[in-house]
C-alpha cells in the first residue's frame, strides 16, 4: 500500500495536544484549509499574532458569538493582510526596543487565501516582502474564490470550471495557467519560501517552524483542497492533496537563502489523469486536454528539478568587500 | 412585449444592460453582487462579448474605462468595499468623460461590514466618493422590473452625457426574485455616444452648447489626448486658471443642463397627502405598502420616490412638499438623503428621520406607526 491509499499514515494525533485553532468552526466537511490552519497554529505556538485577510477562514472561524482562534487575531480587508502585518511587526519591534514589552519572540503571521494573495493582495504582499519585515505569510490556496461561490482566481488551474469561467460548448473553463506565486516570492530574494500541503502534515509543520525561526520575511504556499469547490467527496480531501503532490502538479519544495531543495520527491510521478479525473471541476476535459496538462506539469517539474540541481545558496557566494 | 419572467434584481440588471447593448463586463467577486458577474460570464460570450474577471475592483474600473474608450459599452458590478476601491477611477472617468456604468449592490459598512445584509449607506458615497468635484448620475430602482429598465437607461445616459452612471441596488433588491411582467414602456433602447462630425475639426473636449463633447472611439482614426489631469478643449493638461475654470464648470454643469431628461421621480398619492414619505430603493417598497394600507383606512399619506437619486430631484421634492404637515424620510443608514430633503424644503415643512442600521429592512409597520404619530 502506498502513501495515497494508506490513510493510517496520516497521524495528526502525533502532534501537540494544544489547539490554537479550536474545533467548532463552520468550515465545510473535509476542508483542507481549516486543517492546514490548525496544523500551522500548532507549529507556531502561542507567541503568535495572526493577521487574517477576508476569506473563507475568516468567515467560518468567527461566527458570532464564537471564535475558533486562541491566538491574538485581527481580520482586515481583502487586499491588505500583508500591510497590516507589516505595521504590527514594525510597531512590536519599536515597543521591544523601548523596553515597553517583554523581549519575547512574538511572530507576526499573515494569512490569506489565493484570491487575497495571488490577486487583490499581491501588491501589499510584494511591498512587505521587499521591505524585509520579520513576518511569515501563509497563503492557503484552494484555487478559487470559494467564499463567494467558486469564482476563478489567478490560482485556479487550467481547465477548471468555475462560475465566472463556466465550461460549456464554447469554453473549456479557465483558459490560463496558474500563476506561480512561490516563484514570485523567490524573486523577492526573501530568506525562506516553501510549498506545503496538509496532506503531508509533518512536512508542513516543519516548514512553518523553520519559517518562524527566520529573521526576515518568509512565505509558505499551502495547497488546501476544497471539496466543495473542486466537486469531490469530502472524505477525499487528504487523498486529493497527496495526488496533487504525487503527480507533480504541486511539488513540495523549499527555497532557503536562494537554494532550492525538494522536501519530498515523488518520482516516478503519477499520471495527472489520476488527479484530474476524480474532480468534478475538470469533468469536461477531453483526453487531449488532459494530455496537454500532463505535458505542462512535466515541463514545470523539470524546471524545478533544474533549479534544485543548479542553484546554490547565496551564502556560498564570495562577495568582494 | 407583455412577457412574464421570474427574475432576481441582480439578473434583471444584467438583462437590462445586455438589452442596452453592453458587450463588456469586468468585475471581481463580492457579496451580494456576485450573481451579476456570474450571469455576465454566462451571457456575454454567447453574444460575442467579453467577460473579464479582474484581480481587484481598481482593475475592474480600469478595464471598463479602457473598453469604453473603444466604443464598447462596458459595465462593472460590486458592493461596499469594492465600491470604495473604485472611487479614484470613477473620478477619472468623470473628468476624462468616459461613459461607464457601475452597479453597486449596497451592503452595510464601513469596511467588510455586513456582507449579506442590505443597506443604503452608499447614498452619499455614490455622489461624493472621489476627491474633487465630479459629476455622476445615480439611479436607484426598487423592483426587479425597474432594475431591468433603469440599468438599460443607465447605460444610455452614460453614453449620452459621457458620464459614469451608478445603479444603486441593495442586497434585498439584488437577491429577491419576483414575477416581472414586461410591458411596452420597459423596452430598452440602444443609444450610443455621439462621435466627431466628419469634415469638422475635432476638439475632444470642446465646449459644446449641450455641454457634451463628441467622443472619438479608439481605433477610428483620431489621435488625441485623454488624461486625468485637468485639461483644456484639446485634452492637453493645463494650469491656466481660466481654462481650468471653464473645463470644470462645463464638466460639472452638463448634467444640470439636462436635468429634465435625467431626472425620474415617482409620486404615489402625493397631491392630497398630509404626510409625505420620501424614500428610495427597497425601503420605498415598505413605504409604498404603508401608503396603500393607510389610504385604505382613509388616511392622507403619500410618497415621493426619487428613481434618479443624483442629481437629487430638489424641485420635485419642494413642489410635492408644499403645504404638507410633515415629511418622513426612512433610510437604511444614519440619515443621508434626509439632508437633501431638508435642503429642498428649506424649513417650510418639518422633516422626520426613520433610520435602521441593523441589517434589516425598515418595515411598513414602522413607517405606519410614525405616520400615525404625526397625523
Amino acid at each position: 500500500m502506498n502513501i495515497v491509499e494508506n490513510f493510517d499514515l496520516y497521524a495528526p494525533k502525533l502532534t501537540d495536544k494544544k489547539e490554537y485553532f479550536s474545533p467548532g468552526h463552520r468550515a465545510c466537511q473535509g476542508c483542507g484549509e481549516a486543517l492546514a490552519i490548525r496544523l500551522m497554529c500548532k507549529a507556531l505556538g502561542k507567541d503568535t499574532i495572526i493577521v487574517n485577510a477576508t476569506g473563507c477562514m475568516e468567515v467560518v472561524s468567527t461566527m458570532y458569538p464564537t471564535t475558533a482562534w486562541e491566538l491574538p487575531w485581527i481580520h482586515v480587508a481583502f487586499p491588505n493582510s500583508a500591510s497590516v502585518g507589516a505595521g504590527v511587526e514594525a510597531a512590536l519591534k519599536v515597543l521591544r526596543r523601548k523596553g515597553k514589552i517583554d523581549d519575547r519572540d512574538v511572530k507576526t503571521v499573515c494569512i490569506g487565501g489565493d484570491g487575497g494573495t495571488f490577486d487583490i493582495g499581491l501588491q501589499a504582499l510584494s511591498g512587505t516582502m521587499e521591505r524585509g519585515h520579520d513576518l511569515l505569510y501563509v497563503c492557503f490556496d484552494n484555487e478559487a474564490y470559494m467564499n463567494t461561490g467558486i469564482q476563478r482566481s489567478g490560482a485556479t488551474p487550467f481547465g477548471a470550471s468555475t462560475t465566472t469561467n463556466p465550461a460549456g460548448s464554447a469554453s473549456i473553463g479557465k483558459n490560463q495557467w496558474k500563476k506561480n506565486v512561490a516563484e514570485i516570492m523567490v524573486a523577492h530574494n526573501v530568506p525562506y519560501v516553501a510549498t506545503a500541503c496538509p496532506s503531508y502534515p509533518v512536512d508542513f509543520m516543519n516548514k512553518v517552524k523553520k519559517a518562524r525561526e527566520f529573521k526576515g520575511p518568509s512565505f509558505i504556499h499551502c495547497m488546501s483542497v476544497c471539496p466543495t469547490g473542486w466537486r469531490i467527496p469530502s472524505a477525499e480531501c487528504i487523498k486529493m492533496g497527496r495526488l496533487a503532490v504525487e503527480s507533480g502538479v504541486f511539488p513540495l519544495y523549499e527555497v532557503e537563502n536562494g537554494r532550492y531543495r525538494f522536501t519530498y520527491r515523488p518520482e516516478p510521478l503519477r499520471p495527472v489523469e489520476q488527479y484530474i479525473k476524480k474532480q468534478g471541476r475538470f469533468r469536461h476535459l477531453t483526453p487531449e486536454t488532459i494530455e496537454s496538462v500532463q505535458k505542462r506539469v512535466i515541463l514545470e517539474y523539470k524546471k524545478l528539478v533544474d533549479r534544485v540541481d543548479g542553484l546554490h545558496s547565496w551564502d556560498e557566494l564570495e562577495l568582494a568587500d | 412585449m407583455a412577457e412574464a419572467k421570474l427574475l432576481s434584481g441582480n439578473d434583471a440588471c444584467v438583462q437590462g444592460a445586455l438589452a442596452a447593448g453592453v458587450r463588456f463586463f469586468a468585475g471581481y467577486p463580492i457579496t451580494p453582487s456576485t450573481e451579476i458577474a456570474n450571469a455576465f460570464a454566462r451571457e456575454l460570450p454567447r453574444r460575442g462579448g467579453i467577460f473579464m474577471q479582474m484581480e481587484d475592483e481598481i482593475a475592474s474600473m480600469g478595464a471598463i474605462i479602457g473598453a469604453s474608450c473603444t466604443g464598447t459599452k462596458a459595465v462593472t458590478a460590486t458592493s461596499g468595499p469594492g465600491f470604495s476601491l473604485m472611487q479614484e477611477n470613477i473620478g477619472y472617468a468623470a473628468i476624462a468623460e468616459i461613459p461607464c456604468v457601475i452597479i453597486n449592490v449596497m451592503r452595510y459598512g464601513p469596511s467588510t461590514g455586513l456582507p449579506t445584509s442590505p443597506s443604503q449607506g452608499d447614498f452619499m458615497q455614490s455622489r461624493w466618493g472621489s476627491h474633487g468635484d465630479r459629476p455622476v448620475i445615480v439611479i436607484a430602482p426598487y423592483t426587479a422590473r425597474e432594475a431591468y429598465r433603469e440599468t438599460g437607461r443607465a447605460v444610455n445616459l452614460s453614453e449620452t452625457y459621457r458620464v459614469p452612471v451608478i445603479v444603486l441596488m441593495d442586497e434585498i433588491l439584488g437577491h429577491l426574485r419576483e414575477r416581472v411582467e414586461f410591458r411596452d414602456e420597459d423596452l430598452v433602447q440602444e443609444i450610443s455616444r455621439k462621435g466627431p462630425e466628419p469634415g469638422r475639426p475635432f476638439l475632444p473636449y470642446e465646449n459644446t452648447e449641450d455641454g457634451v463633447p463628441p467622443f472619438a472611439d479608439f481605433g477610428t482614426g483620431y489621435r488625441y489626448h485623454i488624461t486625468g489631469l485637468i485639461h483644456d478643449e484639446t485634452g492637453f493638461p493645463t494650469n491656466n486658471p481660466v481654462e481650468v475654470d471653464t473645463t470644470m464648470r462645463r464638466v460639472n454643469g452638463k448634467l444640470e443642463l439636462h436635468r429634465q431628461d435625467i431626472e425620474r421621480t415617482q409620486f404615489v398619492d402625493a397631491d392630497d397627502a398630509e404626510i409625505l414619505i420620501v424614500a428610495f430603493g427597497s425601503v420605498a417598497r415598505s413605504a409604498h405598502e404603508a401608503v396603500r394600507t393607510l389610504r385604505n383606512e382613509g388616511k392622507a399619506v403619500g410618497m415621493v420616490r426619487p428613481i434618479t437619486v443624483w442629481p437629487f430631484p430638489e424641485d420635485d421634492i419642494r413642489t410635492a412638499a408644499a403645504g404638507k404637515k410633515a415629511i418622513i424620510v426612512p433610510e437604511m443608514n444614519l440619515g443621508q438623503m434626509i439632508g437633501e430633503v431638508e435642503r429642498a424644503v428649506a424649513g417650510t415643512v418639518p422633516v422626520h428621520a426613520l433610520n435602521r442600521i441593523d441589517g434589516l429592512l425598515i418595515t411598513p409597520h414602522e413607517i405606519r406607526d410614525l405616520v400615525e404619530d404625526l397625523l
